[in-house]
């Protein structure tokens, strides 16, 4: 059976759930082979192996992680020619987008994004569905050209465990051309850590709009009870309420968590575009005829300010 | 400086937006207009050239009368604009998308050296945020993406971006290709005297034939990745409002836990 490559996408180490999901995905396409770049590949063979790859191809260049997106293209395209997967899985974040991008260029092969499921094609290939049109559509696609490239939604396919021993890892050495580093990062700085877990990981997110009027507190409130991601509306956002980062819709993350909150926020056809696969929608406004309504599996007519607090009261004492 | 933008011609989003009959995009039935997120792109590369000095040209590909994104963004104030439209291309993906634009970008430069491209964050139809990467990688030049400010200084531009977890500080030489996000500053609108001005702009009309591109590389049959399904998704079914009496959060928190979120 042909290897399915996924790139695992880390924090220093930590395998992101978004790579656990792409393996399992994977796992129906062929047998699921791990890439890592970056240091920490031999720690994370373990649950790699778990969620079944067999092989970790390790890539420990310090010069890939400074360069953004290019040098990992690079070395993706090197193993695509030398082990012929039968596809690429990738995370559909904005350096897993672009890295499919020129990976897709380089390997003259097609091109998916934001998948929702995968599937073997008949005759060959890879079937895919996505969502659009801020998902009023599902789209089935078929990529059979080359060796396809598929980024995966966040949260879209359910992790298994396969029960697989760890990982074999296998070192791989990257040639990164001079041009794949014209690039570079010359300063970062790290946001503040806020506890919560990371906006499109998260089973459960609370998001927040113009009807705060800026105290995002009853909304951080409910989403700590419920363990849940923080999200904001552009119009809290322009209005320098939460940082950019947080942004549902679609100039901002793009989430699809089993459950999601939209308090205060009316529902605009670019926020919908954000949040409209999430599971389960809920929305407490105090207009009844906020276009939000039209979404939700249960909506509460009334003032946030009052139906939050008392709903994390009630979660917190149920939780006891 | 010598500016490119790339401005794609998208379906309106508040429209109702849907598919042919081959399964290609419905570029007919809902007006269509100048993609908003490419209006950040116009805008930042006319602050530019007005702070120093050069040209702006904005490019799209796609159906004749993508030329409306074209006469909208020299109305802004871009100086020529360039449309490359053939009936081969229609139904085309990114990834000939991309070919397409690299070749234009390379008959513009033809003209005077191109210094940057500058391109939107995603389209607000395919919203793939792809082909500003594929760009970079068909021209060969560093690509410096999702800015939410841009500086250039001699040949070097300088970007932000911020993400969940941190805020980077990314630098290149150029030239480059830059993709800008909505953060990045304010749009102005066409004044009367910039519609006015826009009427006497150049626009060139290219076909496949000008770019050297054959019709086998682009459109529906040689796409690599072909819808072959769609579907309306079914309505959400109605699910139950409730007004606030008092009770509302108490409701909330039942119906929570009544779906095991709790
Ligand atoms: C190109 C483009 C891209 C965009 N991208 C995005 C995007 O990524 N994400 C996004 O969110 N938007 C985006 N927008 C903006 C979008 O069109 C809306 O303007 C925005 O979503 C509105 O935010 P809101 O719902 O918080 O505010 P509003 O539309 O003003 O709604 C506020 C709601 O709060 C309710 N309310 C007020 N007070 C209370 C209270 N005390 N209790 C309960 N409810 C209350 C009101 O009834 C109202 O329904 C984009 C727009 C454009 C043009
Ligand atoms: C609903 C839908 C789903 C699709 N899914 C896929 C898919 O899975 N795989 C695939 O390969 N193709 C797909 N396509 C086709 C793809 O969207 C088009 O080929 C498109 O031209 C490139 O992608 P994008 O619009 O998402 O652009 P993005 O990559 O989001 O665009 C980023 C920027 O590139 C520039 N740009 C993009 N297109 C043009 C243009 N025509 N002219 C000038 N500048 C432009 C703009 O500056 C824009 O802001 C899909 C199209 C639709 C409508």
């Amino acid at each position: 059976m042909a290897e399915v490559l996924v790139l695992v996408d880390h924090v220093d180490g930590d395998v992101r759930k978004s790579t656990l999901e792409a393996l399992t995905a994977a796992a129906r396409l062929g047998e699921p082979a791990a890439v890592f770049v970056g240091a920490g590949a031999q720690g994370a063979a373990e649950v790699l192996g778990r969620h079944g790859a067999t092989t970790v191809y390790a890539v420990e260049s310090p010069e890939v992680a400074e360069h953004l997106v290019a040098p990992t293209a690079e070395v993706l395209a090197q193993l695509v020619q030398e082990h012929s997967p039968a596809a690429v899985l990738l995370p559909s974040s904005n350096d897993g987008k672009e890295i499919a991008a020129r990976l897709a260029i380089k390997t003259s092969s097609g091109l998916v994004t934001d998948a929702v499921d995968v599937a073997p094609a008949d005759g060959g290939g890879v079937q895919t569905v996505q969502s659009v049109f801020a998902g009023s559509y599902t789209v089935t696609s078929v990529v059979a050209q080359g060796c396809p490239v598929v980024t995966l939604k966040p949260n879209s396919v359910p992790v298994e465990e396969t029960g697989g021993g760890a990982a074999t890892v296998q070192a791989v050495d990257a040639q990164v051309s001079d041009a794949a580093k014209a690039a570079r990062i010359t300063e970062r700085k790290e946001k503040a850590a806020s506890g919560r877990p990371s906006l499109t990981e998260a089973a459960i997110v609370v998001s927040g709009g113009r009807g705060t009027g800026g105290d995002f507190a009853p909304v951080e409130a409910l989403a700590d009870s419920l363990g849940a991601a923080v999200g904001a509306s552009r119009a809290a956002v322009d209005a320098g309420w939460y940082p950019h980062s947080s942004q549902v819709g679609q100039t901002g993350v793009s989430v699809s968590p089993q459950l999601y909150v939209a308090a205060g926020i009316s529902g605009a056809i670019q926020h919908r575009a954000g949040m409209q696969t999430s599971k389960t929608i809920v929305a407490v406004n105090k207009d009844p005829e906020a276009p939000i309504f039209e979404l939700v599996d249960y909506g509460v007519v009334g003032d946030l300010f009052t139906v939050l607090p008392q709903a994390t009261e009630e979660i917190s004492r149920r939780k006891g | 400086m010598n500016i490119v933008v790339c401005v794609k011609y998208v379906p309106d989003a508040q429209g109702d937006r849907g598919f042919e009959a081959d399964n290609t995009t419905d570029r007919e039935a809902v007006d269509g207009l100048l993609s908003e997120l490419d209006e950040y792109a116009v805008e930042e590369a006319l602050k530019l050239v007005e702070a120093g000095e050069g040209e702006v040209t904005v490019l799209t590909m796609g159906p004749e009368d993508a030329v409306a994104a074209v006469k909208k963004s020299l109305q802004m104030g871009a100086h020529k604009g360039v449309v490359v439209t053939d009936e081969a291309i229609a139904g085309s993906d990114s990834v000939a998308t991309s070919l397409v634009l690299a070749e234009a970008i390379k008959k513009i430069g033809e003209e005077a050296p191109v210094d940057l491209v500058l391109t939107g964050l995603a389209s607000t139809d395919g919203v793939m945020s792809v082909v500003p990467a594929m760009l970079a990688e068909r021209l060969g030049l560093p690509q410096v993406t999702f800015a939410s400010e841009l500086t250039v200084e001699g040949s070097t531009v300088r970007i932000r971006r911020d993400d969940e977890t941190a805020s980077e500080t990314i630098e290149s030489s150029l030239p480059a290709v830059v993709s800008v996000t909505d953060q990045i500053n304010e749009p102005r609108y066409p004044s009367f005297k910039g519609i006015m001005a826009a009427k006497k702009k150049p626009v060139e009309t290219w076909g496949l034939a000008d770019l050297g591109v054959d019709a086998s590389q682009v459109g529906l049959d040689a796409a690599w990745s072909r819808v072959v399904e769609v579907s309306a998704r079914p309505p959400r079914t109605a699910g139950e409002v409730v007004t606030d009496e008092g009770d509302g959060g108490s409701k909330l928190a039942e119906f929570l836990a009544s779906r095991k979120f709790v």
